[in-house]
């Protein structure tokens, strides 16, 4: 299939030719930076005279803050500043994604562990941490909300008494954060003609980020009264609208520019040190540094949420679904962050890739004071996967079906229906991704045999530890595929703008790209200046730093910066070209018959037609002048979720992945090692495939981390047991397996080239194949992640 | 107190070092070298990996006072600035096993260390010499291309001379 423009000024038969353009694994542009060490991430700003900045956060999960003591901290040499609440500039002292419910220092009450209480700033990062252990905080402990059961109590403590936003009128209890049903069908009458049905409590636990450059950035007072700020984020200006108010400055006195991004995934969509780090500087008149370490880090942004699902599908002899219910209750924590709109997300995807015409949906998001969960690689999705993923198992072995062809008798496709009444109007070829995972040939058994020598405890459960040479070790393959959103959803207006200039600079045409794209590792930047390669035929392409000079390029979340800031990219040079042609038609039109032909393209520095013969060099045409233009992409509208039914075109594209995990258990260690973890994906164009099997692959490991590894234990007091590196574990080179991948590019004309968003999809997956896999060797049920070990072997 | 060492073959001497600083610290803040990464200030990550003496350490965990008159190698010295990229750097890149690249330097101090050692490692070589080296967003695969590009080329090299 091939990809068309939807949104050129007109079709062309033929894409243009461009070396290092769209298609081709072109290497980033950052790369040699990055391996040098020169590459200049946040954490590594540096300006004269500049201070460090130091967070003191609360120790208690909620508490009442009955006064603060600053003066010994004041008091330590080399310290110029200690803010509280009390210091703040203006009336305005909340912020917050979608809610303004976030107290930028805690005003009178701590609602979780970690939360900001007061700032330091000195010249030393060890003295700012010194002064901010003699900072006298008194607390009065209140009682915690934990869990629903304590959270949706009558008499639960209520943590947000004052809500003003637009969910509260409609929620039962005013803990809930938001509430969204889907119902569609009669489901009581299909699971009348049900064979079998199946039920099941899925539990996933607190997964984090953890991407591996900690919250950092630099504040730079300046003479007019404004600030510069240079930092690591997903969403440059979301941030300055939140930053501004609470500065009590207009937004163009707040000049954001985008440092080097060490990962984000979600995590940096909130906002952690920006206002915090701005607060010092105004106040001390000097640039302010602020770097989290790991345990600050783990505090400083938000989670993915815990859920607990509750599911019910039904299953004709045949093999083919009734009917599902479910509810789906998500841990939200102490603010709201983005849970709203995870909360639509879980709802609408929760029946995953499967046709089912009769369900009734719930999916809620709590107020507890554990902390505060928001965005992270596939939103509101990946808990739902786990869970109807372990459901279509359950389902396939009470009928006596092969998993994979259970779901294939039940996988949508192109023109399937989603609960919420939306058809999927572009490819959907979860059969064929299944069928794909299956054939690949299964990995050799007991690969830890060498010849004649001591078996290779490597490649064993429990690596080097050498728990075992084999003994009850058991081999499991497990299945699964999933089906994410790509872009923002229900009824937002997603857009992204970039600006492209062309001129000719020594004789070769040249383009410079300006947009506000967080480059965050995923190649963004790459994929920028293939676009304008094949669009304008140049090869010479500037991409400038990410900063608020330029329209909103969006959040680099949700999938969707190749489609959104590409599309942009390419729309503005689809403006660009008209514009050359417009000249050269002035200049040359008499020359040719061609140049009144409406198909005329631009390839290697000249204008040709679509046979490609040229009709000028664009040194020519331009002929000194630079085409300058700036322009706003948008995807086609969607509309919000029924909040009674759930219906509506709420989503803007869909994303499909299958795995097959090939795991290896101890069983009677409960020790796990994942052998192969294959992925097939449809990406609609690979625009660079090597970056989009380096996001597959980060994404399948992503979820393997959260099968048996991953999570931020909290326990009934709402306290975090385990914020740092030592105790949250993330996978390792030696916990990670051989990840084949498949990519499969049907396109989806509405969006530029084809092109479907890849970043999420695998991350969902990944983690039920994996627990899949775990089952079939051991039996088990397991109906939580991270599998521990005593799941496995039950042991208490 | 003052520290001396050498880095990357250059002698260099940092004043008014506070006794509880890392070598980290005085690498990334004092001399002007802040290639080598801080993610985690526990020794669990990796990415603060330099030579020491021809050991590779994590610098976070080392004193600077323990550095005093030691040579050190981080990342900005792998390069050589007569002919470019070390063959490692190179192979990073080629092998796409770079995306954010906050553990690209710890890991090329690590891959260097290797390929010294064990010029031409097997798979599981490569993941047990690498595993105190975190990544998050490649899922290492393409690492693990890299280390075994920069061996394959390493071995033409020698077959060549």
């Amino acid at each position: 299939m091939t990809a068309e423009p939807t949104r050129g000024p007109r079709r062309l038969t033929r894409a243009p030719r461009a070396a290092q353009g769209v298609g081709v694994s072109v290497a980033r542009p950052d790369g040699t930076l990055k391996v040098t060490g020169e590459f200049a991430y946040a954490s590594d700003m540096w300006h004269e005279d500049m201070l460090w900045g130091h967070t003191l956060r609360s120790p208690h999960a909620h508490a009442r803050v009955l006064s603060i003591d600053i003066a010994a901290a004041l008091a330590v040499p080399g310290v110029y500043a200690v803010l509280t609440h009390d210091d703040l500039p203006t009336s305005q002292t909340r912020y917050g994604l979608e809610c303004l419910d976030t107290p930028v220092l805690a005003d009178g009450v701590v609602r979780h562990h970690g939360e900001p209480v007061a700032l330091v700033a000195a010249d030393h990062p060890e003295t700012a941490r010194r002064a901010a252990a003699r900072i006298a905080v008194d607390y009065e402990p209140l009682p915690v909300v934990h869990d629903e059961a304590t959270a949706l109590a009558d008499d639960a403590p209520v943590l947000h008494p004052h809500r003003d936003d637009h969910h509260a009128p409609h929620v039962r209890h005013p803990n809930i954060v938001h509430r969204q049903p889907v119902r569609r069908g009669d489901p009581d009458a299909a699971a009348a003609r049900a064979d079998v049905i199946v039920t099941g409590t899925y539990t996933v636990g607190m997964q984090d980020q953890a991407f591996l450059g900690p919250e950092s950035g630099l504040a730079v007072p300046a003479e007019d009264g404004g600030v510069d700020l240079y930092v690591a984020t997903q969403w440059l200006h979301s941030d300055l609208r939140q930053i501004a108010p609470v500065l009590g400055l207009p937004e163009d006195k707040v000049r954001m520019t985008l440092s080097g991004v060490g990962g984000a995934f979600g995590g940096r969509e909130d906002l952690s040190m920006q206002i915090h780090g701005c607060l010092l500087a105004l106040r001390t008149g000097k640039p302010v540094k602020m770097v989290y370490d790991r345990f600050q880090s783990f505090f400083g942004h938000v989670h993915r949420h815990p859920a607990t699902l509750w599911y019910e599908h039904g299953a004709t002899r045949e093999g083919l679904l009734t009917h599902m219910r479910c509810r789906i209750v998500l841990d939200g924590g102490a603010y709201a962050s983005s849970s709203p709109a995870v909360v639509g997300n879980a709802a609408s995807l929760s029946a995953g890739p499967y046709v089912v015409d009769h369900v009734d949906i719930e999916a809620l998001a709590l107020y507890t004071n554990n902390p505060p969960c928001g965005a992270m690689r596939g939103f509101g999705a990946v808990q739902a996967c786990f869970a109807y993923e372990s459901q279509m198992d359950k389902l396939a072995a009470e009928l006596g079906l092969d998993p994979v062809e259970f779901r294939r008798r039940n996988a949508m496709s192109q023109g399937s229906r989603l609960p919420t009444g939306q058809v999927v109007d572009a490819p959907a070829p979860v059969a064929e991704l299944l069928r794909r995972v299956k054939a690949l040939p299964l990995p050799p058994e007991r690969q830890w045999e060498t010849a004649g020598a001591a078996p290779d405890v490597r490649a064993l459960p429990g690596g080097l530890s050498n728990t075992t040479h084999g003994e009850g070790v058991v081999r499991g393959v497990g299945y699964a595929v999933g089906i994410k959103n790509v872009g923002f959803s229900e009824g937002f207006d997603d857009y992204s703008t970039a600006r492209v200039r062309l001129e000719v600079a020594g004789g070769e045409p040249v383009a410079t790209v300006h947009t506000a794209a967080a480059e965050v590792g995923q190649g963004g930047v790459t994929v920028q200046a293939q676009i304008v390669r094949t669009e304008l035929g140049v090869q010479q392409v500037t991409i400038q730093p990410a900063d608020t000079r330029v329209g909103s390029a969006g959040s680099t979340s949700a999938s969707r910066q190749t489609y959104m800031t590409g599309g942009a990219v390419r729309h503005t040079c689809e403006a660009i070209r008209e514009r050359v042609l417009a000249l050269g038609r002035a200049r040359f039109g008499g020359t040719h018959p061609a140049w009144e032909h409406a198909e005329l393209l631009l390839e290697d520095g000249k204008v040709v037609t679509e046979a490609g013969e040229v009709l000028a060099a664009l040194a020519d045409v331009l002929d000194g002048q630079a085409i300058d233009i700036e322009q706003e992409f948008r995807h086609r509208p969607t509309q919000p979720f029924d909040r009674m039914t759930g219906q509506g075109f709420g989503h803007v594209q869909y994303s499909f992945a299958a795995h097959r995990a090939v795991v290896e258990v101890d069983t009677e260690l409960g020790l796990v090692k994942v052998v192969e973890l294959a992925c097939a994906q449809d990406v609609g164009k690979a625009v660079n495939p090597q970056a989009v099997a380096g996001q597959i692959q980060g994404g399948t490991v992503q979820g393997l981390g959260l099968a048996v590894m991953e999570e931020i234990l909290v326990g009934p007091d709402a306290k975090v047991r385990n914020p740092s590196f030592t105790d949250y574990l993330i996978p390792t080179i030696l916990d990670t397996p051989t990840l084949p991948v498949d990519i499969l590019e049907l396109a989806d004309h509405h969006a530029p080239y084809g092109l479907r968003g890849a970043g999420e999809a695998p991350t969902l997956s990944s983690t039920p194949a994996v627990v899949s896999a775990i089952r079939a060797a051991t039996g088990r049920a397991l109906t939580r992640v991270p599998v521990r070990p005593e799941h496995i072997t039950d042991t208490p | 107190m003052r520290v001396t060492l050498t880095v990357n073959g250059r002698r260099h001497q940092a004043d008014d070092v506070w006794e509880g600083e890392s070598l980290l610290y005085v690498l990334r803040e004092r001399l002007g070298l802040p290639g080598s990464k801080n993610a985690c200030e526990q020794g669990e990550c990796g990415s603060c990996t330099v030579r020491l003496d021809d050991v590779p350490v994590c610098s976070c965990l080392v004193a600077a006072g323990q550095a005093q008159d030691r040579d050190v190698v981080t990342v900005e010295g792998l390069a050589d600035p007569g002919t470019g990229l070390a063959p490692v750097q190179q192979a990073f890149l080629d092998a796409g096993a770079v995306q954010c690249g906050f553990c690209t330097p710890g890991l090329l101090v690590a891959t260097d260390d290797l390929l010294r050692h064990c010029p031409q490692p097997t798979d599981a070589d490569i993941r047990e010499a690498l595993s105190g080296n975190l990544c998050r967003c490649t899922g290492y695969e393409k690492i693990l291309d890299a280390v075994r590009l920069a061996a394959a080329r390493s071995g033409e090299t020698a077959g060549e001379r």
